[in-house]
């Protein structure tokens, strides 16, 4: 089986064109857009919610998107183990439709940020996270005004028990709990994050940090 | 359902005045319509004929500008921007707007809906936005009085939010501007955007109603009180007064715009469109009136079909909206199912109002009454609005500036503090507090982002980038607005160079006072004429822009101010050039030749409080030289860094190329003779300066290709180590220099 990508299109996502281009240019995975009134995510065997603004978010962050057509196979695909990442807009609607637990606030200081930051892998035992090494630093940016990852303290307590913090910042950007950047669900076929892998993935760019992460992906399919 | 009857007010002089129209213009109103003008007739001449609309006050002079030529597809003035071939069967469409008056009574809409008209300029025309920029000037930021600080922390703080919410909601990456802070913009913001897009050649779609009988659609967001008259209140003085207009400020979506581009350029794509013009200033009434009259035709509309937010709205409100996100589209009869369906997938409104006619009237019907019935080409620009040339008289201002001899400023003493002050000066120091509230890298083209000379975005599928940026130092035009004018041109070429970039057109954005003192009309006429001549000898032809008027307070008008917006192109992006020292060992050499100038500069400004002297002088021959030179060197892949000399002079500058590499910051030892007083040596703003690094071993190379451009060079020193060392004067540790470098903004907003 070879991978099958799609990235979602949600009116008001502005980051789907950059994940489309790493996976189908960079990667050369087969790749598809999927718009999001579509009722089925089809042959796609790995989905991306891409960053953008769904919505416009002018409720909260991905509150709409969860109640769109395509969302409702999405949740299907996942509960039956296919593999969904959802990036920066993507990690907020996957919280607000339940595949991930917790919420994303606003950031502490209240203001959009975007800027590169370094993270470090914590559990490089994933589909996600195979091809860095364990507390690997890495450099992805974010970008992002409601990126302040929120959870009680049960949900906290069992994200560290079944390892399943992917990621934390070493400089804490935006107050999220545990500093916070990436989980995984509990039957690890889900990864929210905030920071934008795909921005890390063209050698043109300078850095390939994010493209290991998105190159893992793509051959834990095949 | 039953509504408000609203009657309309009489027609007369004097409401004819009220809406900003001149008695001599009300005049022609009634000799052009043979009778007198109906409500709306009187609102849709009064607002194309406003200043912001008609360029009646600037037009002539405008018109001396190289507008077509080099590598431009469409004449200035043509289109909603201007369009420039950059091979590969590309083109860029690009261009500056202000959106000053909105931005002082409400900042956070008024910056946003900024960013969202100059975006919408671009992909009117079929091309997708791949960068924005802008040119932001406030008011004092630090040592005044608490109520003018606050007020520019507001303002300043607002703006910004209202950039980055817009842009990076529409999904355009903000890579570049510049921000200024002087006392003269104290109750007059100007908030300049830019934005920057690119489409193939066949791709382009016009500004032109054609084909009698096509229908006419709005598509985008429903039509509400908002903006109403906005252009007119563009057109005039800012006083306690303005702030009763905050209705005239329109609300921005970007949501809603990321919609309408994404709708837009489907629909121009699959060849459904005629003509295409986006709603800006002056809403249905401006977009309608020009598409006519550019393609010599007519319209006849029906406003009952319009769709509303508000029902209790009269003709005149609907011709006059300036509610955003909107466009008026041009169908081709026989395809209006399918550009309905196009805009139907992107849940967005879509409806036929109107036809092409052929007489070249503007009809408008509303509730079963002929509301408007006026000739398209009598109301535009080029057509019959007027054109004013205002008198001019040299400034007595200059009897104070020029008064002026650098020798007789006190000599200062410490020079590490004043190499630290001027880093932490609001007009130098990083401006990260800004951009990092932009998303800067959104469709990952970013490959040099803000903080050096310019930014670069890379074009997917090809090996070029674009290199962009925005300048104007307001305080050399006004000491000298011709000098000014041809540095504001220069200085941005050469930032582009400094990137790698072969300079290839302009956009401007001239915000100035009111033209009707004859000192503003000097100032604007002969910055112009400076701009004109830099252009014509660049190479650089202007592809368009906008003019800002009445940008002043009762008390004083703020420094004139045009800005420029620099379009380069990098052919191949490996060559690439950045501003920051690269390795240790490597020689330091200064390209052009110091002339000793603290006229105008944040030298004199900041630790000697005065604003006076003549503004740098400018030689174009020179800068030619100087900008050939560098681009060869960066070609053959001689040099590893290039950075312009500005703001502050050499000393700053050098101390930039020291740590604009954040992580990796390196020091150096600079040591030559002064040819000035020492102050004024290193803090001098001469032109046409560029300071390069190199291999030693590509010292000679250096020499050569200067010699071969004519160009002054001159080494002056190494890199390495943990100091910015400067002759015997300076000698200032690279974290003093990054803390005051790059913590300062931080430091005065989060400031209690």
């Amino acid at each position: 089986m070879n991978a099958k990508v799609g990235v979602v299109v949600f009116p008001g996502s502005n980051c789907d064109h950059d994940a489309y281009h790493v996976f189908k240019e960079i990667i050369k995975a087969d790749t598809k857009f999927l718009w999001h009134k579509e009722g089925s995510i089809g042959d796609r065997n790995i989905i991306i919610l891409p960053g953008g603004f769904s919505y416009g978010d002018y409720l909260r962050c991905g509150a709409i998107s969860r109640f769109s057509n395509i969302m409702q196979d999405v949740v299907r695909f996942a509960d039956n183990g296919g593999i969904v990442i959802g990036i920066c807009n993507g990690f907020q609607i996957l919280c607000e439709s339940g595949l991930l637990p917790g919420a994303l606030l606003r950031n502490v200081n209240l203001k959009f940020v975007c800027k590169t930051v370094s993270l470090k892998v914590e559990n490089n035992k994933s589909i996600f996270t195979s091809n860095y090494g364990i507390k690997e630093d890495i450099e992805i940016p974010i970008a992002h005004g409601e990126g302040n990852y929120f959870c009680d303290e049960d949900t906290l307590t069992d994200l560290v028990s079944n390892n399943q913090i992917l990621f934390r910042y070493n400089d804490n950007p935006n107050g999220s709990i545990s500093d916070i950047a990436g989980i995984q669900n509990k039957k690890r076929n889900v990864l929210g994050m905030m920071p934008h892998p795909e921005r890390v993935s063209d050698s043109s760019l300078g850095n390939t940090d994010g493209l290991k992460l998105l190159k893992s992906v793509a051959e834990s399919v095949m | 359902m039953p509504t408000v009857t609203i009657k309309d007010p009489e027609v007369n002089l004097e409401l004819a005045k009220e809406l900003g129209l001149l008695e001599e213009e009300y005049k022609r109103i009634l000799d052009i319509l043979g009778r007198i003008p109906t409500y709306s007739e009187l609102g849709i001449f009064s607002v194309m004929w406003s200043e912001h609309c008609s360029y009646k006050n600037s037009i002539s002079q405008i018109k001396t500008l190289p507008r077509s030529g080099g590598k431009l597809l469409v004449s200035a003035g043509e289109e909603n921007a201007g369009l420039v071939d950059i091979g590969d069967g590309m083109a860029v469409a690009f261009k500056i707007e202000s959106h000053n008056h909105p931005s002082a009574v409400e900042p956070y809409q008024g910056a946003a809906t900024g960013v969202g008209g100059i975006l919408r300029d671009i992909f009117t025309m079929g091309a997708r936005p791949i960068a924005s920029l802008n040119s932001l000037r406030f008011g004092i930021i630090e040592n005044s009085t608490e109520q003018q600080i606050e007020r520019t922390k507001y303002l300043f703080k607002n703006v910004v939010k209202g950039i980055g919410d817009y842009g990076n909601c529409f999904g355009v990456p903000t890579i570049s501007g510049e921000v200024y802070f002087d006392e003269c913009y104290q109750d007059n913001p100007l908030v300049n955007a830019m934005a920057v897009g690119i489409v193939k050649h066949g791709n382009v779609a016009s500004a032109t109603a054609k084909g009698v009988g096509n229908p006419v659609f709005i598509v985008g967001s429903s039509t509400g009180k908002d903006g109403i008259h906005g252009a007119t209140f563009a057109s005039e003085e800012i006083s306690e007064k303005s702030e009763s207009k905050r209705p005239s400020v329109q609300v921005g979506d970007p949501f809603t715009e990321k919609l309408l581009l994404e709708a837009t350029l489907e629909a121009i794509r699959s060849g459904v469109v005629v003509g295409i013009q986006d709603m800006g200033a002056a809403g249905i009434t401006c977009s309608t009136c020009e598409m006519s009259a550019k393609g010599e035709c007519g319209m006849e509309i029906n406003l009952d079909l319009v769709p509303l937010r508000d029902e209790n709205m009269s003709a005149y409100e609907i011709m006059l909206s300036e509610s955003q996100e909107r466009m008026l589209v041009v169908v081709e009869k026989g395809k209006e199912k399918q550009a309905e369906e196009i805009f139907h997938k992107w849940d967005l409104n879509c409806i036929e109002v109107g036809k092409v006619i052929e007489e070249k009237n503007i009809k408008v019907h509303y509730r079963g009454k002929l509301e408007a019935d006026v000739p398209a080409f009598e109301l535009v620009l080029g057509g019959g609005a007027p054109v004013y040339k205002r008198e001019t008289k040299l400034p007595d201002y200059f009897n104070y500036t020029k008064n002026f001899d650098s020798s007789k400023i006190k000599e200062p003493k410490n020079y590490n503090d004043i190499l630290l002050n001027l880093l932490s000066s609001p007009n130098i120091t990083n401006k990260k507090w800004v951009y990092e509230q932009y998303d800067t890298q959104v469709r990952t083209n970013t490959i040099l982002m803000p903080g050096g000379d310019a930014s670069v975005v890379r074009i997917k599928g090809t090996k070029k980038g674009l290199s962009l940026k925005t300048d104007c130092n307001g305080r050399y035009v006004y000491l000298d607005p011709y000098k000014g004018g041809v540095i504001a041109v220069c200085e941005s070429a050469r930032n582009v160079v400094c990137t790698g970039a072969t300079p290839l057109a302009i956009t401007n954005c001239l915000n100035f006072g009111n033209p009707y003192n004859p000192e503003v009309y000097y100032q604007f006429s002969e910055a112009i004429r400076g701009i004109g001549d830099a252009c014509r000898k660049l190479n650089t032809p202007v592809t368009g822009g906008n003019v800002s008027f009445y940008n002043q307070s009762q008390e004083y008008a703020v420094f004139p101010t045009p800005v420029i917006g620099m379009l380069g192109l990098i052919e191949d992006v490996d060559n690439l050039m950045t501003s920051n020292f690269k390795s240790e060992g490597d020689v330091i050499f200064v390209l052009g030749q110091n002339k000793g100038e603290v006229g105008g500069s944040e030298y004199l400004k900041l630790m000697h409080n005065l604003i006076k002297g003549n503004a740098p002088d400018i030689i174009i021959d020179e800068e030619i030289n100087l900008q050939k030179s560098v681009l060869e060197l960066i070609d053959r892949g001689f040099i590893k860094s290039a950075h312009d000399i500005s703001e502050g002079g050499i000393a700053v500058a050098i101390a930039e190329c020291c740590i604009i590499g954040r992580n990796n910051s390196i020091g150096c030892e600079i040591s030559y003779d002064y040819e000035f007083r020492q102050d004024i040596d290193l803090f001098s703003e001469t032109q046409s300066r560029i300071i390069v690094s190199a291999s030693a071993e590509n010292s000679d190379k250096i020499s050569e290709i200067c010699k071969l451009h004519n160009v002054p060079f001159k080494k002056i020193g190494v890199t390495g180590g943990t100091n910015i060392k400067i002759n015997k004067e300076i000698c200032v540790a690279l974290d003093s220099a990054a803390e005051a470098y790059y913590k300062k903004l931080d430091k005065i907003m989060t400031a209690k």
